[in-house]
């Protein structure tokens, strides 16, 4: 590392410590201990292990050919040909296909739908001194202690002919109170000054949540979308309840049946029988169709976690 | 109500402008909020302008709370009065609608709550339920705390952010996908029972095991939330004042002494206030994660108060008594969470909702 210094300042200016580099020590604190350091890297990096090793296996014996899989004894850790055999059967039209389909429009709608009821719910709570505020923040808050129990809910759901719809997998779980307070919570944070020149300046309502509000709040907005998106992309209980045809079955409920009951999807047995495609790697690949969206987008709406959980949940 | 002369300069009706320039611009509850005044003095102060006027000045706040409260009330509010067929003989085939099949099915009074008191299956479950939350309790509690520990230890923002990322990635997978990762690790034919028989051992199948059940549950809990449960004890680290430490140093503490002194008071509070919320939620333990792998385990080990009504009411359809059984779940449920925001109360601190 000493050629670095010989070497000119590079012309972006002065270096600024990466994000990588330890920040300075304060003189009073004792640099820690050989022992101490190794011991507390172990156990991240293990814990850091235990989460993608497992993904790891998935998606790398999602990726290679039957030979291999056959070879290793069922899962592969690693990798010798990479193939993409198995997505290109499931997303070559076929149960699979459909059910991802099926998961992408639930999950689009369904956050899109959601996100404007608590945001719009969020905002019409947040001025404080406004007519009823307190009884409908009542009503929000007493779903949260008495659950009306899940036969009275199906029920409902029965009687209001949304079985065997899709309205049955976005309608009853639309309104997340907790979501809608941490927006609310949010929302109250901003300061009030703003607001009231806003509304000077003429601006109404709609017109200071839209210009206003929705733009200082794009951390927590980030955040509760992809709380929502992912609850709607996980959700497998009501689809199994409330729909009785196969072909509109979601991802998950296909990746159940798929993993428990060992069935290889419609339209994938002649390649599965052919023996041009591993049954396990069907079964992988269908898993990374699974975790694909959420385990790419929740990284970059990280950082905003921490404010968006405390908001809502300290405030509350 | 119109007529009313509201106090205060400048009331809305006499303004000429085109935006309602209102009562809300000139804000007594607003300045009171600044005040940080209790909810008393906002009700009394704004108590003075007729509700009429204040109903108009709100409209438009009114109007954008009405579709979430619409869902809750249909979704929420109006099933928790269908409860009321745990004390009948619901059955849904004498009528064609939910509704007047409600109407005609004969009352029983607390027939179908005998039933499940005296049923060992609901006990059974009951029993299931509260060994799993207390396993829960005792091995899944202290690690997000010890992994805050940990990850607030690191200093470098880089590695930080990523070591972050990595561990809270397992809370955003479906528990569908969990737990067909375990069982592709874990189970008959997964990794590692592969990888012994390979070598001449004799496998082992965790997945279907009823003894090692609440372990392996337990332990598909730690993985998919340990992670996530440690941002909000991150939250309270960095909430800690670092003159602190410094003056400790000063007088002479280690690191552990610091740790002792002033990281875990500062976690106190947060610790508290989860340990109490998770007691209140006692009754609820994974019910999705359960239902998933009843028939691999069966029901033996992995009944729970919600997968029993689950079983007995949308599998067996009966209806009475599985609400009976949800509704018991729920009272004590209730019981339970006011409990807990009582003691949290106590403690001095916020709980779920304010005093």
């Amino acid at each position: 590392m000493t050629a670095v210094i010989d070497r000119p300042a590079p012309s972006r200016g002065p270096r600024r410590p990466g994000r990588f580099a330890a920040p300075p020590r304060p003189v009073w604190e004792e640099p820690p201990s050989k022992a101490g350091s190794a011991a507390k890297g172990t156990v991240i990096v293990l814990a850091c292990l235990a989460v993608l090793v497992p993904l790891w296996i998935v998606v790398v014996t999602s990726l290679s050919s039957k030979q291999t899989i056959t070879e290793a004894g069922g899962l592969v850790i690693v990798p010798k040909d990479i193939t993409f055999v198995a997505y290109q059967e499931l997303l070559s039209g076929g149960q699979v296909t459909r059910a991802a389909l099926v998961s992408v429009g639930v999950t689009v709608t369904g956050t899109l739908f959601s996100m404007v009821v608590s945001v719009l719910c969020a905002y019409g709570l947040s001025r404080p001194g406004s007519v009823g505020h307190r009884l409908i923040l009542m009503t929000l808050m007493v779903t949260m202690f008495f659950g009306a129990g899940l036969i009275p809910t199906y029920l409902l759901v029965q009687t209001l002919g949304l079985t065997d719809t899709y309205l049955a997998l976005i309608l009853p779980g639309a309104v997340s109170v907790f979501n809608t307070l941490v927006l609310r919570g949010f929302f109250m944070g901003i300061s009030s000054e703003l607001i009231d020149s806003a509304r000077i300046d003429g601006a109404g309502d709609w017109r200071i949540l839209w210009q206003v509000v929705m733009p200082l709040s794009r951390a927590v907005i980030a955040v509760i979308t992809l709380f929502y998106a992912v609850g709607y992309w996980s959700a497998w209980f009501n689809a199994s309840i409330y729909l009785t045809d196969q072909q509109m079955m979601p991802l998950q409920n296909v990746l159940i049946q798929l993993v428990q009951k060992q069935e290889i999807p419609v339209g994938l047995n002649m390649a599965v029988r052919a023996g041009d495609l591993s049954g396990t790697a069907v079964q992988m690949a269908v898993m990374v169709l699974a975790l694909l969206p959420v385990a790419v987008l929740s990284p970059f709406v990280q950082k905003h976690f921490k404010k968006g959980m405390l908001t809502g949940a300290v405030k509350g | 109500m119109a007529h009313d002369i509201a106090p205060g300069p400048a009331p809305a009706d006499s303004t000429p402008q085109p935006g309602p320039v209102s009562d809300r611009a000139r804000p007594a509850g607003l300045r009171k909020r600044v005040g940080g005044g209790p909810a008393k003095g906002k009700a009394g102060k704004a108590g003075k302008i007729p509700l009429g006027r204040r109903l108009r000045r709100d409209r438009t706040l009114l109007l954008m709370t009405l579709p979430a409260v619409l869902l809750l009330v249909v979704f929420n509010y109006v099933p928790i009065l269908g409860n009321v067929i745990a004390f009948q003989e619901y059955d849904p085939y004498v009528s064609t609608n939910g509704i007047t099949a409600m109407a005609n099915s004969p009352w029983v009074g607390m027939a179908q709550f005998e039933r499940v008191f005296g049923d060992p299956a609901f006990w059974h479950a009951v029993e299931n339920t509260f060994v799993l939350f207390f396993l829960q309790l005792v091995l899944y509690f202290p690690i997000p705390i010890a992994l805050a520990l940990l990850v607030n230890s690191l200093l470098r923002p880089g590695v930080r952010a990523v070591v972050q990322a990595v561990l809270y990635l397992p809370h955003f997978f479906s528990w569908v996908l969990v737990i067909t990762v375990f069982q592709q690790i874990l189970g008959g034919a997964g990794i590692i029972a592969q990888e012994l028989r390979q070598r001449g051992y004799e496998g082992f199948d965790l997945m279907t095991d009823p003894e090692a059940f609440k372990f392996l549950v337990t332990f598909e809990g730690i993985w998919k939330d340990a992670g996530w449960g440690l941002i909000v004890f991150l939250a309270a680290l960095a909430a800690v004042n670092h003159d602190l430490y410094e003056a400790a140093a000063m007088d002479g503490a280690g690191r552990w002494r610091r740790m002792w002194h002033i990281t875990l008071p500062a976690l106190r509070p947060v610790i508290a206030l989860l340990l109490v919320l998770r007691v209140g939620d006692a009754l609820t333990v994974g019910f999705e994660q359960l239902l998933l792998q009843r028939d691999a385990v069966g029901p033996g080990a992995s009944e729970v108060l919600d997968t029993f009504v689950w079983w007995t009411g949308i599998r067996n359809q009966d209806f009475s008594y599985a609400a009976a059984a949800g509704l018991v779940k729920g009272v004590v449920g209730l019981v339970l969470v006011l409990a807990a925001n009582k003691t949290a109360h106590l403690m001095g601190e916020q709980g779920v909702y304010r005093k």
